[in-house]
């Protein structure tokens, strides 16, 4: 049996890395079309302004960017190095976006931000915003494959178990890329990382606002920001994920434990805006509820119900039982000594063999578990309510208070009055948290609330590890959290220091600082001592 | 579906011996020239003028590796969980001497101060060296075999430990992936640096040239009088669901050999690498460094060529289980799936090679110290 702290410390490390790495991913995605339409403004009116907005805010696109590659490779090499069980069971699945990804996406986003950067002098101006866009979507279809790969461990469409290879294998491929949980995960995830970008822009823009320099450099770029934040914020919010929730037995798990549902309720169901989730109770304290939005929002209609916890469990149960069914069969399959009566009978349960799986914690032959074995495992199929509960809401109060951010900026910038409200370039500059607090909620919402499983309904976290010992494990895990908070101090220091001196850090002669003090840095360079 | 199962593994064993000499010809240069960087660079502006040689391309050719790494958990999903768990530690040492490159690059030259610099260029160093020398030696270690095996539901276990890896036999061939790749980086500089660095990297070209040669026909004869390879004694037809352990597999003498005896034409391989590094010697002492590049590519493609060769079908033996061993025919994801990786890759590969092409002559031309001193806040 596979020790409950190697699980426990994999799964820090994945949770730490691939959190850390979506702190980077959202603003690649969203700064990156912010370049393309002030680039596309240049190359339109020929105002060297744009130039230059262009190239600081590639300045700060790149000091991110860096980051992001580096712990995207952590990523790429972790399910081998960690999660090897996972990568043989449905690395025949999972491994294709993955590897497509990395045809399609990874080498158009890498190979043009160096020409991006280098390019310049060296391209024309249509080139370069060619170059430009395809750095752009290089990273947009990066999160398009990633998440294809990702929705299918929601929902593993287009695949199905081999009992002679061990693992699940390609059924389709249009299915498993047309899988709708992956489909609009993409299109919110995408339309979160543009609500980043712009919010960073927005912010920084405010800033130099508020300390009144490089005004005409300030004010468009608030208001690009501003109206294609808004823009984004309405996609993210009407087209949000929620709609992926009625599809797949783990995703109404998911649903349910979001919405701390205990009991499925008459449609269309009450939402509970707020109250304290009590696991022990199985009730929801001090709760506030607004009737009917619950089934208006997750199903979409006044009649289908929304399942509740307690009836979830009641299904996942029948489903173990059947599991151990389809054990007990894949061990008679897996010895070869089997009848075609048998081979009948595992294809008709084998859906349920991974719920069979999940009692492989309790006890390592499956077969043998007993009732309260049985109701362990039962119990492990709903995810840890009070901290889904919670995050979700944290995810969509961001969300309205950027809303809100957003269109005010619209509505003064259409006005001309944007700069005269300190107010509100206050709000915009200390808002700029406010995305990553979203982003990273909510993909603790997505993935913790798939637990107990990696995938879906078919392989449960605890048995996905490699054969490691724990204290491989805690090695590297001290080394990450080393290493990245040495990358992320630098990175921060990088960042205020380069949006505090603003455009002057391009060293062209126009902007504030450089008016003020002539013989600033580009001088000491020359004057740096030989190594 | 127009290509066999069989004639798709054969395809992907290809194919991702491919990506790993798209690898090194791309990304090896810019490793190698990381590696040379603190020494062939005297002061601040020469090793800028180092660093943006590669500037521009350093990421596109990372992803060779990266796209490597992802072709293997898409058509060999056990080698990708065997192996990475398996040399768990020599992974993340890998992992983390790559994480240098990225902020190596962007954040060196972003801060005057001269200290900050020094740090990232031994950053970059060791970015170079670590990722060069542990390939070698896992390769090295694939012909003495890894102690892993597999269990009835074929989870994958390792027995052995990190410093087990570092044996004699795969030191050395830690020394000729690093003399390899530090040969190709410095052709490289001779070819693109401003030309008293190119002056410096033509030594060092030619040096590593030479150890590559040796430690390259050391390792021949080391597996030729030395070592055991691995053999199949029976398996199932080779378009059968793959299944590592319904084959056996036993030790074999000079088993590593069999294949050039088999099928001579694969005596190719070596003689490429050992005559193309000689070439690449005589080529950078002549100042010819762009022949020098394509002769360094050929030696390259041929010294990984001789590793495929040497152990096919093998992929990843086992020295604790020998069933467990992987081979391309037995570790490959099923029909489907490589017929679809199969399809983006005959697509994609192409668009990428043109796209890689166009940015290199884009870029094309020496880098100066006056292109550095003239652009310093523009370039790395």
């Amino acid at each position: 049996m596979i020790s409950e702290s190697l699980v426990d410390l994999s799964r820090l490390q994945f949770a730490i890395t691939a959190m850390y790495h979506f702190l980077f991913v959202p603003l690649t995605l969203g700064l990156a079309f912010l370049l393309v339409i002030m680039e596309s403004v240049y190359v339109i009116t020929d105002k060297q302004i744009y130039k230059d907005m262009t190239r600081f805010w590639g300045k700060l696109f790149g000091i991110n960017f860096a980051l992001g590659v580096t712990t995207g490779l952590t990523l790429e090499f972790q399910f081998g190095t960690n999660w090897a069980y996972y990568s043989h069971y449905v690395g025949d699945v999972f491994g294709a976006p993955l590897a497509i990804e990395g045809m399609m996406a990874f080498f158009l986003e890498s190979t043009f931000i160096g020409l991006f950067f280098f390019g310049w002098d060296r391209l024309s101006k249509q080139k370069h915003l060619l170059v430009t866009f395809l750095t752009a979507i290089g990273s947009n279809l990066s999160a398009l494959w990633i998440l294809v790969a990702n929705g299918w461990m929601q929902n593993p469409v287009g695949a199905e178990f081999s009992y002679e290879t061990m693992r699940m294998e390609m059924t389709s491929f249009a299915e498993m890329f047309f899988n709708p949980v992956a489909q609009v995960k993409f299109v919110h995830t995408v339309a979160a990382g543009y609500v980043t970008g712009s919010m960073f822009v927005l912010g920084i823009s405010s800033y130099y606002l508020l300390k009144g320099r490089d005004l005409d450099f300030a004010r468009r770029s608030f208001a690009i920001a501003a109206g294609f934040g808004l823009a984004s914020i309405l996609s993210v919010i009407v087209l949000g994920d929620e709609s992926g929730y009625e599809i797949g037995d783990v995703q109404k798990t998911k649903l349910a434990a979001i919405e701390a549902e205990w009991e499925t309720q008459a449609p269309p169901a009450d939402f509970i805006l707020f109250g304290i989730p009590n696991e022990d109770t199985m009730t929801t304290d001090y709760a506030v509820k607004i009737p009917y939005v619950l089934g208006l929002i997750a199903t979409r209609s006044t009649d289908e119900e929304v399942i509740g916890i307690k009836d979830l469990m009641a299904q996942h149960e029948i489903r173990i039982r059947n599991g151990m069914n389809a054990y007990a069969l894949l061990q008679t399959l897996r010895s070869g000594d089997f009848t075609e009566a048998d081979k009948a009978a595992f294809e008709e349960v084998k859906v349920d063999l991974g719920y069979g799986l999940l009692l492989k914690r309790y006890t390592p032959n499956v077969v043998d578990a007993s009732e309260e074995q049985i109701r362990q495992a039962t119990l492990d199929t709903i995810p840890s309510v009070a901290p889904l509960f919670w995050s979700f809401r944290i995810m969509v109060a961001c969300g309205f208070l950027m809303l809100f951010i957003f269109a005010t900026s619209v509505y003064f910038c259409a006005r001309r009055s944007a700069l005269s409200n300190r107010w509100l370039l206050k709000m915009a500059l200390w808002g700029i948290p406010l995305p990553w607090i979203a982003a990273e909620t909510g993909w603790f919402v997505a993935e913790h609330g798939r637990q107990p499983w990696s995938i879906a309904e078919v392989l449960p976290t605890h048995l996905s590890t490699s054969s490691l010992a724990s204290s491989d494990v805690w090695m590297s895990l001290i080394g990450f959290i080393i290493f990245y908070t040495v990358l992320l101090v630098v990175e921060l220091y990088l960042m205020f220091h380069f949006a505090r001196l603003g455009p002057s850090s391009l060293h062209t002669g126009r902007y504030a600082f450089e008016q003020k003090e002539n013989n600033d840095v580009s001088t000491s360079d020359a004057l740096l001592p030989r190594v | 579906m127009i290509l066999d199962y069989e004639t798709l593994k054969l395809v992907w064993w290809l194919l991702v011996g491919i990506l790993l000499i798209g690898f090194v010809i791309t990304d090896g240069f810019d490793m190698g020239a990381c590696i040379l960087l603190p020494f062939i660079g005297k002061d601040d502006e020469e090793r800028r003028v180092i660093i943006n040689t590669v500037g521009p391309h350093w990421d596109g050719n990372q992803v060779w590796f990266i796209t490597a790494g992802g072709a293997i958990f898409a058509a060999w999903p056990a080698v990708y969980a065997a192996a990475f768990s398996g040399f768990y530690l020599a992974m993340l040492l890998v992992l983390f001497a790559l994480f240098f490159r990225p902020v190596g690059f962007d954040y060196r030259s972003k801060i005057t101060d001269l200290r900050w610099r020094t740090t990232w260029d031994w950053g970059l160093f060791i970015s170079g060296t670590v990722p060069a020398l542990v390939f070698g030696v896992a390769f090295g270690n694939l012909f003495l075999g890894v102690p892993f095996q597999h269990d009835e539901f074929l989870r994958p276990s390792y027995t052995g430990s990190f410093w087990q890896l570092l044996n004699p036999f795969a030191l050395l061939t830690g020394v000729v992936s690093l003399s390899m790749l530090v040969m190709h980086g410095a052709v490289w500089l001779q070819l693109r640096a401003e030309e008293v660095i190119a002056e410096r990297a033509r030594l060092a070209a030619q040096i590593s040239a030479l150890i590559l040669i040796i430690t390259f026909s050391l390792a021949g004869l080391w597996i030729m009088l030395d070592i055991n390879g691995y053999q199949i004694v029976s398996m199932p037809a080779t378009d059968a669901m793959p299944n590592p352990l319904t084959k056996v597999v036993a030790m074999g003498e000079n088993s590593w050999m069999t294949n050039y005896s088999l099928y001579p034409w694969m005596m190719s391989a070596p003689i490429l690498g050992l005559i193309a590094a000689g070439f690449t010697l005589l080529l950078t002492k002549a100042r010819r460094p762009g022949l020098g590049f394509v002769s360094s590519s050929l030696a390259m493609s041929g010294v990984i060529l001789t590793a495929g060769f040497s152990l096919f079908p093998f992929v990843m033996p086992s020295s604790t289980q020998m069933n467990s061993s992987l081979t391309l025919w037995d570790a490959s994801s099923s029909h489907l799936t490589l017929t679809v990786m199969f399809w983006a890759a005959v697509i994609f590969i192409p668009i990428i090679l043109l796209y890689t092409v166009w940015t290199y002559r884009v870029m094309w031309g020496r880098v100066t110290l006056e292109q550095i001193r003239s652009n310093s806040h523009s370039v790395y």
